[in-house]
């Protein structure tokens, strides 16, 4: 692996060197490195390019990590992984994928993750993206998500685009069985010209079946974004999502949360706020000697964190 | 030592006519002293303190901090003069924790124990605080607390409070006085305290009377506030609250 795929792998994964448990890292379209443990498997698909991880029932505080790399400008690639996560399970998976394009071309990742998540087991799900490198082709990333929660299980997910991806939509549909919880915790900034789509799809069908889905994004320069969040409660559920917005100089943003209550005892709540930085918090930080440059810096590090 | 000279500040309302809400101030405030302004609600106090610290920029004459022209400088550049400022209405952030504020207000490398004694100063436990950030999530009380300690923190030449006792329970405000106080006794740093309370004006070296954009009357406490306090009908508010 080279000094950029190492960087980029810092990026993602913060990892300098192997992690620890099972891994499979993935760069410019090759299974660079590989581990299974006792609990955990990792499986080639034969027909797809992509993965199976299949995670033992019971397995707990084991973690897995699935970084991808780009650094060859003008590779597009399609991956299929699919996460088979037993009942009973504690686990933490951290995926992520960065790209350097130091060419004219587009360099593309595009992947659908699949979750099979078994009853009472309690995931973490960690999803980085970035981008680096001077070339003028594009950065681009469209990842999907697909979760399906048995009962009683619960799985956290969380997602971060901070920098240098030039066009991404993610997709994320979730189906949840009686008692389970997902939550989504979503971080975004995009800049210079970029675009970023969020779709969130969240069926409540079991009983007593939650999510929470929260969104902090920043758009500067032209940037535009656009975000969705449908929650469908079909039984007795809670609901909530939230998208909370900055929007800085030329850029756009477009919030359409939706929910749709089909039973009497589904509880659904959307909130969504898009606005400027608030004049009083840059006039406040100033006034303890900040610039204003260094202000808006620290106000939006903090909305992100 | 902080000068005004012929100070003053126009708005224009929504007929485009202009309303003055500072009329040609002059002002001196001597170093290490503790000044309280007070004055009717509307009569241009708050709009003072915000022309010290460069949040309003007046729009005739001269502010003059320790000699140097400061009337066309930012706010960051007043700040890194020496001036700090207490907000009446204190600010909340999303993602901004009461140690981060305290942090960038100190400038030296705080550590948590450092920051804890903050806002021990000022009646906060510091252990259920300093982690939380500076949101919706705490009250009114509680936010205008935090903002006194960031003033503390921060330790400047001159302080600037903006009706610190608003919004503050009686139990935190014998606190609050014994925070002025212990700021005084230092003798190190000048204070001014924008205040309707006769237990902050008490303890204030010089009263300035702030009335209709004009300085109504000016002089030492002893002299002052017992005019205040005798007055029938219009300066009872003084006592109120």
């Amino acid at each position: 692996m080279d000094q950029i795929q190492k960087t980029l792998l810092e990026e993602i994964a913060g990892l300098h060197e192997v992690p620890a448990g099972a891994y499979n890292i993935r760069a410019n379209g090759k299974s660079e490195a590989r581990n299974t443990t006792a609990n955990i498997d990792i499986v080639t698909k034969e027909d797809k390019s992509g993965i199976d991880i299949i995670i033992k029932p019971g397995t707990k505080k084991e973690s897995v990590h699935i970084p991808v790399v780009l650094s060859q400008s003008g590779l597009t690639e399609m991956v299929y992984n699919d996460f088979i996560i037993g009942d009973d399970s504690d686990v933490t998976i951290i995926a992520g994928c960065g790209i350097h394009n130091s060419g004219d071309k587009e360099s593309r990742h595009d992947g659908i993750h699949s979750f099979f998540v078994g009853k009472n087991s309690h995931v973490k799900y960690v999803e980085k993206h970035y981008g680096s490198g001077e070339g003028t082709g594009e950065r681009i990333m469209n990842p999907q998500t697909i979760v399906h929660l048995d009962e009683g299980s619960y799985m956290e997910m969380e997602t971060v685009q901070i920098r240098g991806v030039d066009s991404t939509k993610r997709s994320t549909i979730a189906d949840l069985k009686a008692d389970a919880k997902l939550v989504i915790t979503e971080r975004l900034m995009t800049h210079g010209s970029q675009y970023a789509e969020s779709y969130f799809q969240v069926d409540l069908n079991g009983e007593n079946s939650s999510t929470n889905l929260i969104s902090r994004a920043v758009a500067k320069n032209d940037s535009k974004q656009l975000f969705v969040a449908k929650i469908n409660g079909n039984n007795k559920c809670a609901g909530h999502s939230e998208c909370d917005a900055i929007i800085m100089d030329q850029a756009k943003i477009r919030a359409i949360p939706e929910i749709a209550a089909n039973d009497l005892d589904a509880a659904l709540i959307h909130e969504a706020a898009i606005g400027k930085i608030a004049g009083e918090q840059i006039i406040k930080l100033m006034t303890l000697g900040l610039t204003e440059a260094e202000a808006e810096e620290q106000i939006i590090n903090g909305f992100l964190k | 030592m902080l000068e005004l000279k012929h100070v003053s500040f126009q708005v224009e309302d929504v007929n485009s006519t202009s309303k003055d809400i500072i009329k040609d101030i002059n002002l001196t405030l001597e170093d290490h002293t503790f000044t309280a302004i007070t004055g009717p609600n509307g009569g241009g106090k708050s709009t003072l303190a915000k022309l010290i610290m460069g949040i309003e920029k007046p729009t005739e004459g001269q502010i003059l901090f320790n000699g140097t022209d400061i009337t066309q400088l930012s706010i960051s550049e007043r700040a890194n003069l020496g001036i700090s400022f207490a907000f009446q209405q204190p600010v909340r952030f999303k993602g901004i924790k009461v140690k981060d504020l305290i942090r960038l207000s100190s400038k030296d490398k705080l550590s948590t124990a450092d920051a804890c004694e903050f806002l021990s100063k000022v009646g906060l436990c510091a252990r259920d605080y300093i982690n939380r950030d500076v949101d919706a999530s705490l009250s009114g009380g509680e936010l205008k607390r935090i903002e006194i300690a960031t003033i503390i923190a921060r330790n400047t030449p001159l302080s600037v409070f903006d009706e610190p006792e608003a919004g503050i329970d009686l139990w935190s405000f014998n606190n609050l006085i014994k925070v002025f106080e212990e700021m005084h006794d230092k003798k190190e740093n000048s204070l001014i305290i924008i205040s309707h309370q006769e237990r902050i004006l008490n303890i204030a070296d010089e009263i300035v009377v702030i009335a209709d954009g004009t300085v109504r009357t000016k002089g030492r406490k002893d002299d002052i506030l017992p005019e205040l306090l005798d007055t029938n009908g219009g300066c009872r508010f003084y006592q109120q609250q």
